[in-house]
Formats: structure tokens, C-alpha cells, sequence
């Protein structure tokens, strides 16, 4: 029925079944931002320059601040422990595929066996955060799934002491974050990586820190498969 | 030649998809799959998965090659260090797959003289194909890294950034 009033305006039937047009689509819109010299992300050179290190000190001032933070919002030892070690786990999981992009030759190798992937931490990982190999690599002699990387002076604890009543606590949780995160993202699912600290009858290095890193059962199961070929 | 380009997160699903032609011997870059082909692509891809896991344990290498054929669709798979699986599936004739009733159609391998002339341009399972899509794999990975690196990326979650998806593209007109 026309509109008295306007009767220009469209008459909708709705007797055939038909349904009221829809508005067409609004265009996308890009919600992306680019920086003022117009560089993403994207337009970075991925190889670092050797000669810029990062700062020791603005590294320390972070980690204190997240220390800090953790400590006020946590009840024990084990809890600060636990959240430093999932603060480093991301850090780990986008690490591995970043080392593995600066490794020479230019055919990068996954690792697929627990050794390679052991060596790979020892060496390459240890030597991009800290610029040096970790002191050792030792595989547990009563568990079969667990292995020991040592560290008689780790980096990231050498402005850290810890209070007494807090002597259980190693800072280091941190680190271990970061090779639990690399080793599951690497496709080895760990039953957890702890740090421990092993330096109070150590008279050389009292900041001795030992990494436990506990391999789940389908890892050494699939490593039992690959070894008998 | 057409190919449908994606990443599959650890957890099997999908984070980025890109369809696109060749641009080598006068392909306009634009995909010519049927609708029908949209989602057998995804159904092809995905069962290529499984082939994925069963070698990605034999080899060091984080290009695995082609690891799968369906009709005459090639999949080719590179695999990051996190695992995360690039998979690339190209098609010389998509016009002619058939994706129904596959066993009583007749083989898709082209018998008139003009189809052939295209496979001899794009052949995939040539050599120059399997330096093609390492190329561009390796392009890809390169911009993938930079995607991770971004700290408000977190793992698994799409892609969404139009830069990214221009990266694809581009290595894509390159090298395909």
C-alpha cells in the first residue's frame, strides 16, 4: 500500500517471502597504526650486530622490577618460583625459532633428538642470552628422563641476594622458564625445568645454579622408538 | 597453476590462508579454484597433517619436500622450529580435479596436447617447483619470525596483520 503522505517511498511486499535488503558492507578498515618513519616490524633486519649488547644494568632494573612485582603478589616461595618460570616460557617458545633463523649455514636444523636439543641449549641459546656456553651438561644417573645443565654464575642473578628466610628461592626460575618454553615448543613435552641452587659448599662459585630439566614420558618413549630406528 | 597457501598452528589449527595463481609464464596471479574446491582444499591440507607428523621426526631438514598428493593436488610442507606447519597446495588444473566419486573418474593426468604444455611450465613434481616453494617457504619463514617476535603476538593465535599477508603475496609473485 502506498504511502499517503510520501509516495515515492519503496513498498516492501513481504508475501513472496522476501526479506528486507541488508545494508551493504561496510569497506574494511585497517585499524593498523605505522610508526612515524613508516618501519614495521616487518622492515627490521632479524640478524643482530654483535657490537650492541644489551645493557647489564637496564636488564637488572627490569628483572628487579618483575621480581618486585612477583614477590608482592605471591604467598611462598614455591609460587614466586613458579610465576617467574611462566614469565620466561613465552620468551622461550618464540626464542627457539629466532636462533634457529640466525644459525649458520643458512639450512637451519630442527632438533628432533633430546641430545641435539640439549646441545642446542647448552651452546646456542646459552651463548646468544649470556655470550657464553653453560659450564655443563650432565644427564641424571637414577632417571632416565632427567638431565642437569649448570651454571656457576648465572647472569641474571648477579645482583640478587636472597633473604634468609627465603634461602630455597632462586631467581634463576626465570631461565628455566625460558628452556621449558623452547624445549615444548620444540616438540619435546617437559614434565617441568626447575632451577636449583647447589653453590652453599661450592667455596669457587657459591652462585652455582643447577637446571633440572624433566622430559615427559611420550618424549623419552618416542627417543626409546628413534634409537632402536 | 593454482595454490592455496596456510599455517597450521600446534595445535592443528589454521592461522593465516592465502589463495593465489602463478605468475610465472603468464599467469595473472589469481587462483582459479571452484567453489567446491574452497573447502576440499582444507579437507586435503588437513589430511596431510598426519603424513607431516610421521616424517617431521625422521629428517633435521625444516623443509619436508611434498609429503602429499590427492587427485592431482600437490601438497608441499615446511615446518618451523616451534612447530608451527606451513602448507602449500598447488593444483595445475583445478578446472579438472574431481573431488567426488573420486575412484570411478577417470585419472586427472591431462592427455590433450594444451594441458601438457602447462605441466611442462609448472610441473610439480619438477625439481625447479621443489626450489620454487623452498624459496618462497624460506621467504615466508623470515616474515613469520618477525610476526613472533611481536610481544603482543601470542603463540597460536591468526595472523591478522595486512602487512603480513602483502610478505605472502609478494614472495609468492616472486618465486611462484
Amino acid at each position: 500500500m502506498p504511502d499517503p503522505d510520501n509516495p515515492a517511498a519503496p513498498i516492501f511486499d513481504f508475501k513472496d517471502g522476501d526479506s528486507i535488503p541488508l545494508p551493504p558492507p561496510k569497506p574494511f578498515q585497517s585499524t593498523l597504526r605505522y610508526p612515524s618513519n613508516r618501519k614495521t616490524i616487518y622492515d627490521r633486519n632479524l640478524n643482530r650486530t654483535q657490537t650492541a649488547p644489551t645493557s647489564l644494568p637496564s636488564f637488572a632494573y627490569v628483572f628487579n622490577a618483575i621480581i618486585t612485582y612477583i614477590h608482592t603478589k605471591s604467598g611462598s616461595v614455591a609460587e614466586i618460583e613458579n610465576r617467574l618460570n611462566r614469565a620466561g616460557y613465552p620468551i622461550g617458545i618464540k626464542l627457539l625459532d629466532l636462533l634457529l633463523y640466525r644459525q649458520l649455514p643458512r639450512s637451519p636444523q630442527r632438533p628432533t633428538r633430546i641430545l641435539d636439543l640439549l646441545q642446542f641449549i647448552h651452546g646456542t641459546l646459552w651463548r646468544s642470552l649470556f655470550n657464553r656456553p653453560a659450564d655443563a651438561l650432565e644427564q641424571s644417573t637414577t632417571k632416565k628422563n632427567e638431565y642437569m645443565i649448570v651454571d656457576n654464575e648465572p647472569v641474571v642473578n648477579t645482583y640478587i641476594s636472597v633473604p634468609k628466610d627465603m634461602s630455597q628461592l632462586n631467581c634463576a626460575a626465570f631461565v628455566a622458564g625460558i628452556i621449558e618454553g623452547l624445549c615444548d615448543a620444540a616438540g619435546f613435552a617437559m614434565e617441568g625445568v626447575s632451577a636449583h641452587s647447589a653453590g652453599e659448599t661450592d667455596e669457587m662459585w657459591p652462585g652455582k645454579t643447577i637446571f633440572l630439566l624433566r622430559f615427559g614420558e611420550g618424549t623419552v618413549e618416542r627417543e626409546e622408538a628413534m634409537k632402536a630406528g | 597453476m593454482s595454490y592455496y597457501f596456510t599455517i597450521i598452528g600446534t595445535k592443528d589449527n589454521p592461522l593465516f590462508e592465502l589463495e593465489f595463481g602463478t605468475s610465472k609464464v603468464g599467469g595473472d596471479g589469481i587462483a582459479r579454484f571452484r567453489d567446491e574446491a574452497r573447502y576440499m582444499n582444507q579437507f586435503i591440507v588437513h589430511a596431510a597433517l598426519d603424513i607431516v607428523e610421521e616424517v617431521q621426526w625422521g629428517t633435521k631438514e625444516q623443509y619436508l619436500r611434498r609429503v602429499d598428493t590427492f587427485q592431482n593436488n600437490h601438497v608441499h610442507c615446511f615446518l618451523t622450529g616451534g612447530n608451527m606447519k606451513f602448507m602449500l597446495l598447488m593444483n595445475p588444473d583445478p578446472s579438472n580435479t574431481t573431488y567426488s566419486a573420486y575412484q570411478t573418474s577417470p585419472p586427472s593426468r591431462p592427455s590433450t596436447g594444451r594441458q601438457s604444455t602447462i605441466l611442462l611450465a609448472a610441473n610439480p613434481t619438477s625439481q625447479q617447483t621443489e626450489d620454487a616453494v623452498r624459496q618462497f617457504m624460506a621467504e615466508v619463514y623470515e616474515a613469520w619470525i618477525k610476526c613472533l617476535m611481536n610481544p603482543f603476538y601470542l603463540i597460536n593465535q591468526p595472523v591478522r596483520s595486512p602487512i603480513f599477508r602483502g610478505r605472502v603475496s609478494a614472495a609468492a609473485k616472486k618465486y611462484l
